[in-house]
């Protein structure tokens, strides 16, 4: 029978299956950070328990470290939990990459940079953006801290099988539109919970003339619709981005693995649960206005009037929204002004979105009312994108260049939006607060950010480009 | 984990939608690095306005509702991140029930760890326990050996859940601990795939 790429990667992972249970499903890699472990690994402690596979586990430390003056952590609490990952990961053996190792970066970009993560595995890390992974064909999702616990412990978790979701995107991108405008699209169609209690696979045309890397930044976001996990079946880009990485095999090795990945791509005729459709040509460069992620529209829109929804609880949902953003209905996405430009995160800091938002910017000045940085994913990213003069770019513009990690995207280390301002991010969530508190976050792809961060307001770099042309 | 069966409180009305993990804990308080200690910070900036001062009209702060353990909430709770300090804030702040039209995956498995108790009512169901629950306190009576809430008025709502998980939280049961009796079947998986 027809299988979906989905159900071949959760059957051959299944050590134990019982009516009326969830499967026992095993786990090929685990990976950590400071801020989801450190009760977990206690929990270990407290129960004399070890790590069964050390050697399925790799640790980095991302959320927490500063993006400038390394190693020096000013917040004690944050230091804290920094000492102690380097402690458990030396008790139980597990491989990090600490603050100041080449490898640091944050997880979702270290994970496929080094080649851990491979089509056909299951991953798993406390942290919900796991679903990046599944870019190449991996079952890939956050857990809780509990459940880190239980894999530490087991290498299985107990998971019910998740319904199958298609959504497909028809026909070819327009000139200026990314991955991001894409994913952030999706989520505005359908919804912040669409995806609840499936697995989204990504398929279509659009899909297929993607890099890995932009595959990565659709998946990453599968989490914001709701998704258990997001994948897409692995191809020959897939293999390509993988040749050579440091932990996949090697020489005859890797063209075996590579057949069994390609093998695991969806059938022809299989068939999904749900199956969602979206044309890739009606997608405009996207600009997020509100406090979830569904809550954005194409850069020529306006913001949303009550008007525009007909049930009470949207109108009441906008208003709320929009009090918080300090938005009024109508106004047009391009006389919004902004005072900060952040472009980082496990969504968009790879080598591929730091030339796209240098292309942009190349020549031109950041915006005098303008504080804009960029965050590299991983220091491997930093250090390519100096070779390649990005930096120079960056920091003749205007820009600060800083060290890598999660850094704004949270803003648990010191890099924070104050109260009340408003900054163009490319990272993946706008919830009230999440930059800071009080702060108000646009969701956009590195290109749009690059663009608001030059105009101090948003635009459509679709202009910008032609002006460049 | 503590066991959980039988519940009965008056019902806190939370009257918003998709719910998002950082609200429930925002990540100033994420870096803690125990279990416990949590619920000082629920709803943080619900709770407290920007200069620190309680802002009255927030549901939590409203003395009707101090004892209850039964929080109701629109659709998509618990939305966002994966952190689990969520569900230990919620728990450690004393409700020991959640009741939504829906949760987000993580979140809904993290309540199981945790001896909370998710509840799935109808839309319609949520939304009259809401308005009653708003314009007056409002007592519930949940039980989850019969899977059921009861309102004070005799109004009765049956809920359905995964007969695991429902077995976990009446007996308080560690997960990990019942994982280890299938280490024969763990460790054959490992051979066969090694
Ligand atoms: S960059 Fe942001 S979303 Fe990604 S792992 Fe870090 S905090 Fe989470």
């Amino acid at each position: 029978m027809a299988k979906t790429i989905i159900e071949k990667v959760w059957d051959r992972h299944i050590v134990y299956e019982e009516q009326g249970k969830p499967d026992l499903l095993y786990i090929d890699l685990h990976l950590l950070h400071e801020v989801t472990s450190p009760q977990a690994f206690e929990g270990l402690r407290l129960a004399g328990r070890k790590v069964r596979r050390p050697d399925l586990s790799f640790a980095t430390m991302d959320h927490n470290v500063p993006t400038k003056n390394l190693p020096i952590i000013q917040d004690p609490i944050a230091k804290k939990q920094i000492t102690t990952l380097e402690r458990n990961c030396q008790e139980f053996g597990i491989e990090l990459a600490h603050m100041e190792h080449p490898d640091q970066g944050i997880v979702h970009i270290i994970g496929p940079e080094l080649g851990l993560t491979q089509p056909g595995k299951t991953i798993v890390c406390g942290d919900s953006h796991t679903s990046t992974h599944g870019a190449f064909g991996a079952i890939a999702f956050g857990i809780g801290t509990s459940e880190v616990e239980h894999v530490l412990s087991t290498q299985t978790l107990w998971q019910s099988k998740p319904k199958t979701m298609e959504i497909r995107i028809n026909g070819k991108l327009g000139f200026g539109v990314t991955a991001k405008d894409v994913i952030l699209a999706i989520i505005a169609k359908f919804g912040i919970d669409v995806g609840t209690g499936h697995i989204v696979e990504f398929t279509g045309e659009a899909i297929r003339s993607m890099t890995m890397e932009e595959r990565m930044t659709i998946c990453n976001m599968s989490i914001e619709a709701g998704a258990k996990a997001g994948l897409i079946s692995p191809d020959q880009t897939t293999v390509d981005y993988l040749r050579d990485r440091r932990y996949v095999p090697k020489g005859a090795a890797f063209e075996e693995a590579a057949a069994e990945w390609l093998a695991l791509a969806t059938d022809e005729g299989a068939v999904y649960d749900t199956t969602l459709e979206i044309d890739a040509a009606a997608i405009e460069p996207f600009v997020t206005w509100g406090t979830n992620p569904s809550m954005g529209s194409g850069i020529s829109a306006n913001v949303p009037s009550a008007d525009d929804f007909a049930n009470e609880s949207d109108k009441e949902a906008l208003k709320k929204a929009l009090a918080y953003m300090g938005l009024s209905e109508g106004t047009p996405l391009t006389q919004i002004d902004i005072q900060h430009v952040f472009i980082g995160s496990c969504t968009n800091a790879r080598l591929s979105d730091l030339r796209n938002a240098a292309e942009v910017i190349a020549g031109q000045k950041v915006h005098p009312s303008v504080t804009a940085i960029v965050v590299p994913g991983s220091r491997t990213v930093k250090k390519q994108a100096e070779e390649e003069g990005l930096d120079k770019i960056f920091t003749e513009a205007g820009f600060e260049w800083r060290e890598s990690g999660c850094s704004m995207c949270l803003a648990m280390n010191d890099d924070v939006v104050p109260a009340g301002e408003r900054c163009a991010s490319t990272s993946n969530r706008n919830f009230e607060g999440r930059q800071g508190a009080g702060s108000r976050t646009h969701l956009m792809s590195p290109a749009m950010a690059a663009a608001a961060a030059i105009k101090g307001r948003f635009v459509d770099v679709r202009e910008m480009k032609l002006a460049h042309a | 984990m503590k066991p959980i069966n039988e519940v009965r409180s008056v019902l806190t009305p939370l009257d918003h939608k998709n719910v998002d993990t950082d609200q429930i804990i925002s990540k100033e308080f994420l870096k803690r690095i125990e279990r416990t200690g949590f619920g000082k910070y629920l709803f943080h900036h619900w709770r407290y306005n920007a200069d620190g001062s309680v802002n009255e009209k927030f549901v939590l702060n409203d003395e009707r509702f101090k004892e209850s353990t039964i929080l109701v909430a629109h659709d998509n709770f618990g939305c966002g991140s994966s952190r689990e300090h969520a569900p230990w804030a919620i728990l450690d702040y004393g409700f020991q029930v959640v009741i939504a039209p829906s949760f987000a995956d993580i979140f809904h498995n993290n309540c199981f760890k945790n001896g909370i108790l998710p509840i799935r009512l109808s839309v319609g169901e949520v939304e009259e326990l809401l308005a009653k629950g708003k314009a007056a306190p409002y007592a519930l009576e949940v039980n989850l050996e019969q899977q059921t809430v009861r309102g004070e008025d005799g109004k009765t709502y049956s809920f359905t859940i995964d007969p695991y998980y429902k077995q976990m939280l009446l007996n308080g049961w560690d997960e990990i601990s019942l994982t280890f009796q299938y280490e024969e079947h763990i460790a054959a998986y490992e051979q066969q795939h090694a």
